[in-house]
């Protein structure tokens, strides 16, 4: 009992912030996305309303609301095993035993995690510039026209996978690395002396060991990518025409631009549902590919 | 874990803050200034502090896309500076919050403050239920820039004064095939099609605000018009994205007409090399018979309710409302002053470019007095290009833009029915 007292005890002050940091505020959202909390409200309490599920059914009748989920998915689709295969491709490079200054390009290549994103965002914006811009000059190089990259609703969403890719792979190369070095170095040994080449080394060995690893940073990846919102505020303000807006971005606009928390509460259950079941779904196909 | 320690001490810090430093200094003014004024203002306040020694003004530069969320957030978190410039578009959410101080008294004593002397339409979108709450600071609205050269060209030798000759100025100056059209009109902006409809006598919304009226004669006209200009291909369909840089092809001779504000007087002069200075000028706005109104714009600098400096807060509105004050404003910014005597002396009374903007300010309109205005003119203006697009009928677009209004304005019905409480109504 005693025993139980004092575990509650240490536990408390962690509780405590959850409780009043977190869980409170999800609670108080909820209850928010089946009001129509809005600038009335905000004036007058009593022009507050109890609307029942009418936000999230008008949120799924709304083409804005559609097109955001598609950008997001783009963004998720490509942006997620693009960044895993840069993390993957890095770390294995780190790990090679014919790397060398192994300390100083594993903090060059986390150093993009650990700025600030409005900063380098205004770097990358002189990068995408249609004129002036490097990416533009390396292309001329190669014969490539110049592209609009941040004014061209179809190059936009590619500028901005590009831009957050580099800004987050490092993180999970970090994660990567680790899970490579844990892996036995007489696993390879015996892969070589059955005469294994590298490319079997890395199918046989490196990805079934990886595997755990893989299905973590899987998961922290896509749930991160669906809640895309800093890097097209910072560089596109959800242009042009919108071909960057991502749900949460919408959420923000619904929120604060046109001030109906209501419904901005009711877009952000939504993309917690759809996180959800992609979650879930992830894992189901992680321990399939365990057992088999 | 940590971060979340660290979220926790500092909130526990800043809560003992507050505690110690709530009352501020009783002399220092608190500033909100937004974009472009909030660079100029610094100039202007060095000034208005030798005058005032016992003022202590802190000005906070806002960028003006962050502004109007900054404001509501702070409402809503209490935390409001004593004063602000506040876009005239943005006053009915600040009046339906209660937020503002009036200020018909201190106007009604002032000897600097002259309401005869500011243009009518403009100081009447200050005035709710016979309330002022805000004094004009500077003003804007839409209108012309021409190409006289090639309007000349054409056999036209002044700018169009109603539609139906404007209408022979585009079709005579645009050929698609060459890629020069009559006119620039970015279908991602609203302000030109709502000029338009703001010169019909039906308004765009009706009954006290409650449903849209996009469905009326005028407006239809308007919009009419508006999709005219793309299907007899007088405007490319494009955005102001894909447009570029309109300057430079306006000099170019691509647009012979550019349906813009004050500011751009400014960017041609600086991007037009000198010999094409003569080569453009600007028009008030041709109306469906004669010469027509445009949008009343612009900024006003208000007090909030909950400020405890208001007597100084006054004290710097009226000096930021001297005609000379003004005249450097403008100097500075571009920014048009809203009273008629700080047009009389300096740069103004003698620019030919900007005395179209002098005769049109006495005619212009305010847009509906109801919070939810721009969200329904940005619902208008997807309709309408859409409309532009060839994908809906004029008549098609009116009544989808009705139906987007009237669900936009479900809570507002639903307020005006249920509470007493005058909500906005401009007077």
């Amino acid at each position: 009992m005693i025993r139980h007292g004092a575990a509650w005890l240490f536990l408390a002050p962690a509780m405590v912030i959850l409780g009043v940091f977190f869980l409170l505020p999800v609670i108080a959202a909820l209850f928010l996305s089946l009001t129509d909390y809005d600038l009335y409200a905000l004036a007058d309490i009593h022009n507050l309303r109890f609307i029942a599920l009418n936000n999230y059914i008008e949120l799924l009748h709304r083409p804005l609301f559609w097109s955001a989920l598609g950008h997001t998915l783009y963004f998720v689709a490509v942006g997620v095993p693009l960044s895993m295969l840069v993390s993957l491709g890095a770390a294995l490079l780190l790990n090679s035993p014919l790397a060398r200054c192994k300390p100083f390009f594993r903090t060059a290549l986390f150093a993009p995690v650990v700025t600030t994103v409005v900063a380098v965002a205004v770097v990358w914006r002189y990068l995408f510039n249609t004129k002036y811009g490097l990416i533009n000059v390396a292309l001329s190089w190669v014969g490539i026209h110049p592209v609009d990259w941040l004014g061209d609703p179809h190059w936009a969403m590619p500028a901005i996978i590009l831009f957050a890719v580099w800004k987050n792979f490092g993180y999970n190369m970090i994660i990567f690395l680790a899970g490579l070095q844990a892996i036995p170095v007489e696993l390879y040994e015996a892969a070589r002396i059955d005469g294994a080449s590298f490319w079997q080394q890395f199918r046989h060995i490196t990805l079934p060991m990886l595997g755990p690893t893989l299905l973590m940073v899987g998961i922290l990846t896509v749930s991160g990518y669906f809640q895309l919102f800093a890097e097209p505020y910072v560089m596109t303000e959800g242009g042009p025409l919108e071909s960057t807006t991502s749900v949460l971005y919408m959420m923000y606009d619904e929120g604060f631009k046109w001030w109906n928390m209501g419904s901005a509460s009711a877009i952000a259950f939504l993309l917690f549902i759809i996180m959800f079941v992609v979650t879930v779904l992830m894992l189901r196909l992680g321990r399939r590919g365990e057992e088999a | 874990m940590m971060s979340l320690w660290a979220l926790a001490m500092a909130c526990v810090m800043a809560s003992l803050l507050m505690g110690c430093t709530h009352r501020v200094d009783p002399n220092t003014l608190t500033f909100w200034t937004f974009g472009r004024e909030g660079e100029a203002i610094t100039q202007l306040l060095p000034q208005f502090e030798r005058e005032n020694p016992n003022i202590h003004v802190v000005l906070q530069q806002l960028p003006l896309s962050a502004a109007h969320q900054k404001l509501l957030t702070a409402f809503a978190g209490d935390s409001i500076p004593d004063m602000t410039q506040l876009g005239n578009t943005w006053m009915p959410e600040f009046v339906t919050l209660n937020a503002l101080e009036p200020l018909q008294t201190r106007v009604a004593q002032s000897a600097v403050v002259k309401p005869s002397d500011y243009f009518t339409s403009i100081w009447n979108t200050n005035v709710y239920d016979g309330r002022l709450y805000g004094v004009p600071w500077y003003v804007d609205t839409r209108l012309l820039f021409y190409r006289n050269d090639l309007l000349k060209q054409a056999g036209f030798d002044t700018p169009p004064h109603d539609w139906a000759q404007w209408r022979r100025m585009l079709a005579a100056t645009s050929h698609p095939d060459r890629g020069v059209y009559g006119i620039l009109l970015p279908t991602n902006e609203y302000e030109q099609l709502m000029s338009l409809a703001l010169q019909q006598p039906d308004p765009l919304l009706r009954d006290g605000g409650r449903y849209g009226n996009f469905e009326s004669q005028g407006f239809k006209r308007a919009l009419a018009f508006y999709v005219d200009t793309f299907r007899l291909h007088e405007a490319p369909d494009i955005t102001n994205v894909e447009a570029g840089n309109p300057w430079s092809e306006f000099g170019s001779g691509v647009y012979d007409f550019y349906f813009s504000g004050p500011w751009n007087i400014g960017e041609f002069r600086k991007r037009l090399p000198a010999s094409e200075q003569d080569d453009w000028n600007t028009a008030p706005l041709p109306g469906p018979d004669g010469p027509g109104a445009s949008v009343a714009g612009g900024s006003s600098l208000v007090v909030f309710r909950n400020s405890t400096h208001k007597d100084a807060a006054w004290k710097l509105i009226e000096y930021l409302s001297r005609p000379a004050v003004q005249e450097q404003l403008y100097a500075l910014l571009g920014d048009m002053p809203p009273r008629r005597s700080s047009w009389e002396g300096g740069n103004l009374h003698d620019d030919p470019k900007a005395s179209a903007f002098r005769e049109q300010l006495e005619d212009v309109k305010p847009t509906p007095p109801v919070p939810e205005w721009e969200r329904i003119a940005n619902e208008m203006q997807l309709v309408a290009a859409e409309a532009a697009a060839g994908e809906l009928t004029v008549d098609q677009a009116a009544v989808e833009m009705d139906r987007r209004t009237d669900r936009i304005l479900e809570k507002r019905r639903w307020i005006l029915d249920h509470n007493q409480v005058a909500i906005g109504g401009r007077r």
